[in-house]
């Protein structure tokens, strides 16, 4: 029995973590935002980082889904630009699971060639004028809120959660940036009119898998996050000090340090379960993914606010960039749907609604 | 990660569970009753090492290497069947593991093996009206004369005092020494000329707990655990043990479940309350909750194992353990709205009233054992680093930098 990381997990968090707290400090995520389409990934893809979810026969690494979460883990806490979501998760997966891989577009990831974007929300809860219909390989439409914008080519669900693989270049396709509190993550919408999809699969299990990797994996990025502004949180009740005292050896202030890490320790172990589910425990993948997602969105809320309160003023401010962070978590919170329609799948998926 | 626990374990759950089959029809109906089937009960259970399992045979248990899957095997397998897993209460759980820690050679003999088969009842004295939270600022008094302690004072929330046979007490000793060094840790006879006891009624209803006052009671010298002023670090030994065990999420999971049931079962205006989408989304936030207890609890168990750290994930047990148990219950009282009020002899009570009965008493449970506010401060202090509160102690402002 054994309920943690491996010494091999540690080293890729060490490895991760080392090469982000270079290429991604604040003064760096800063610049990046400044620069749209700039990011670090080719540094990741040096590591590896886009083929730990494709399998060996496919010329990856086929390692396992915890290791996917330590990753995001780690972009959460550097709030990373990395098309990390779309590229080395959503996509893989989808891919692999309908057992598919049209002119080796994941070697293309893998070789940091090409990044597939991810246009599945209309299948999940599509908003006002939003909606994807397909008719054989035709695809006409629009998605918003697309994951990693601006990549080479867009993984699609229609209507009925049939999974289209569309290139940009297309005739058919045109795209435009949309602007969200999230600088550091590129989302826009898609516009299909008649273009050309190659099917991945008519099969929704396969949409299910892809989109349960993609809820943990936003899971995860909230926790390395929120556990960033904790961190930054505590270290500033020990240092600030008003009345003479260190701000944080008021019991007013050491309470809310106190429930945040409550709320967020079990939360590791949590992303770690749901994780280790995707791979191991199929029965259990869909509702602990839901459960994870709404869980670690109330819990990135609370701590991303009570954080910013504890730095007083001072959260408020862009000089302190605490924002950044709670802009992420709060991205994470909505994409790939928000707690409410998480914890209702969850409820469908067992069985509880009548 | 692997969750499996192994062949060789998943023998030995069989034999529990073929124990657990063969023997039910022995096992007691009612819990903490001192009646002779409990007590055969208890004794077959420690021969066979379900209970009292690693404490040595010379004292009374079943001699087995600790083994932590082991003994939570046997907590699993006695929960889902539904049977009792033996004698608990504050001797075995709290004395018991002090005394073979801490006490003499003497007291080891004369105390573990009757408390173990539960022919000794013991209740303990800690809190006192004027010391609660700050427990070490106790003022019952244990003055020396002759061969004798004079204890006077009294104790407050001594829960079993009206059936024990004896209480562990901390006592001020040394009235000049700074608070945490002037206690002494003493045990005595609940039937020593001297000491009354009043049942205290709790919001339940019932006296879950008393007041325990004393008046000259004499105690020989010799029934002192550790030294003379070391009754603090005693005690501190056996507080961890509590805190451990509240807040489990493994009894949280079976409530979960018959939460769910409820909510299926009760109806509103002909519809099932789980089928009010408001409900049904409070249902699945505690459903989430619970579920990454049972995983925090997963990974402390795995720290243990593997002697590492997750000290952090065992300090937050108990107050997120006690808050999510209290919201579960009151998440069942308001799913049945005015029937959820029914209490005692109601002829529309679900459940037996236990819903409204473990709402209020996990209220308690929130306070008692450490408050959440007390479980706060360990955590942000021991846990986060935080800089300790500036204290009075004796007059004193010690400062707030450590």
């Amino acid at each position: 029995m054994e309920f943690g990381l491996s010494e091999e997990q540690i080293l890729l968090q060490d490895s991760v973590n080392r090469y982000l707290d270079e290429a991604s400090s604040l003064d760096q995520v800063r610049e990046l935002c400044k620069n749209p389409g700039a990011d670090v990934w080719a540094g990741l893809v040096d590591i590896g980082v886009p083929g730990i979810l494709v399998s060996e026969a496919n010329g990856g690494l086929g390692m396992s889904a915890l290791d996917a979460a330590i990753v995001a883990e780690a972009l959460g806490s550097h709030t990373a630009h990395a098309p990390f979501i779309g590229s080395a998760v959503m996509a893989p997966v989808a891919l692999e699971a309908a057992g598919t891989n049209p002119d080796d577009v994941l070697g293309a990831m893998m070789a940091g060639e090409k990044r597939v974007g991810i246009a599945v929300g209309e299948a999940i809860a599509a908003r006002r004028d939003a909606g994807i219909q397909s008719q054989g390989a035709s695809l006409t439409g629009k998605a918003l809120y697309v994951l990693d914008h601006g990549a080479d080519a867009y993984l699609v669900a229609d209507q009925n959660k049939a999974l289209f693989l569309v290139e940009r270049s297309d005739h058919g396709v045109s795209d435009q940036s949309l602007a969200t509190i999230d600088e550091t993550r590129r989302t826009g919408e898609l516009i299909l009119d008649g273009a050309t999809g190659i099917k991945i699969s008519d099969d929704p299990a396969v949409l299910q898998k892809s989109l349960d990797a993609g809820r943990v994996i936003l899971a995860a990025d909230t926790l390395g996050a929120a556990q960033n502004m904790l961190d930054q949180a505590v270290a500033y009740a020990k240092e600030r000090e008003q009345f003479n005292r260190p701000i944080g050896s008021f019991q007013a202030v050491k309470h809310m340090c106190a429930e945040m890490a409550a709320e967020l320790e079990p939360c590791r172990a949590l992303v770690w379960f749901a994780a280790h589910a995707l791979d191991e425990l199929p029965a259990e993948a869909t509702v602990s993914a839901c459960h994870t997602k709404a869980h670690l969105a109330e819990v990135g809320k609370f701590v991303a606010k009570t954080a910013t309160e504890v730095h007083g003023g001072m959260g408020f401010t862009d000089l302190l960039g605490l924002h950044y962070w709670f802009k992420r978590i709060g991205f994470n919170r909505q994409l790939l749907g928000a707690p409410e329609l998480v914890r209702e799948e969850a409820a469908r998926v067992q069985g509880l609604i009548g | 990660m692997d969750l499996s626990y192994g062949p060789e374990y998943e023998e030995f759950r069989q034999e529990v569970r073929s124990f657990i089959v063969n023997h039910r029809e022995r096992a007691p109906r009612g819990a903490g009753q001192r009646d002779q089937v409990t007590l055969d009960w208890q004794k077959l259970l420690i021969e066979n090492g379900y209970t009292a399992r690693t404490i040595p045979r010379e004292y009374g248990g079943f001699g087995a290497e600790p083994d932590i899957l082991k003994s939570r095997i046997i907590a699993e397998e006695f929960a889902s069947g539904k049977v009792s897993s033996g004698l608990g209460g504050q001797g075995i759980s709290m004395l018991v593991p002090t005394l073979l820690e801490m006490g003499t050679d003497e007291q080891k003999d004369m105390f573990v093996r009757p408390t173990l088969y539960g022919e000794m009842v013991w209740c303990q004295g800690y809190s006192e009206p004027g010391a609660g939270s700050d427990l070490a600022s106790l003022r019952t008094s244990a003055v020396l004369d002759g061969d004798e302690w004079v204890i006077n004072g009294q104790k407050i929330w001594t829960s079993t005092a009206h059936i024990a046979d004896w209480i562990f007490c901390l006592v001020r000793t040394e009235p000049d020494a700074p608070k945490h060094q002037g206690i002494s840790f003493l045990l005595f006879r609940m039937d020593t000329p001297g000491i009354e006891i009043r049942p205290l009624v709790d919001m339940t209803g019932k006296a879950n707990f008393n007041e325990t006052f004393f008046t000259d009671v004499r105690v020989p010298k010799n029934q002192i655990v550790g030294e003379r002023g070391q009754g603090w670090m005693v005690a501190n030994s056996i507080l961890g043990n509590e805190r451990d065990s509240l807040g489990n999420p493994n009894a949280t999971l079976s409530r979960l479940t018959s939460l769910i049931e409820l909510m299926k079962t009760e109806t509103i205006s002909g519809e099932r309350v789980i089928d009010n989408p408001v409900f049904r989304d409070r249902l699945m936030q505690i459903q989430g909750r619970v579920m990454a207890m049972r995983c925090n609890d997963l990974r402390v168990l795995s720290a243990k194992l593997n002697k590492s750290e997750a000290r952090l994930a065992r300090m937050i047990v108990k107050l997120q353990g006690t808050e999510l148990r209290h919201d579960l219950e009151g998440l069942a009282i308001d799913a049945m709205g005015e029937l959820g009020l029914a209490y005692g002899e109601n002829p529309y009570l679900r459940d037996r009233g236990s819903w409204q009965a473990q709402y209020m008493f996990y209220l308690g449970l929130i306070i008692g054992g450490g408050t959440s506010q007390i479980q706060k401060n360990i955590i942000s202090e021991r846990g986060l680093g935080l800089p300790k509160e500036p204290k009075f102690d004796k007059g004193q402002l010690t400062t707030a930098r450590s």
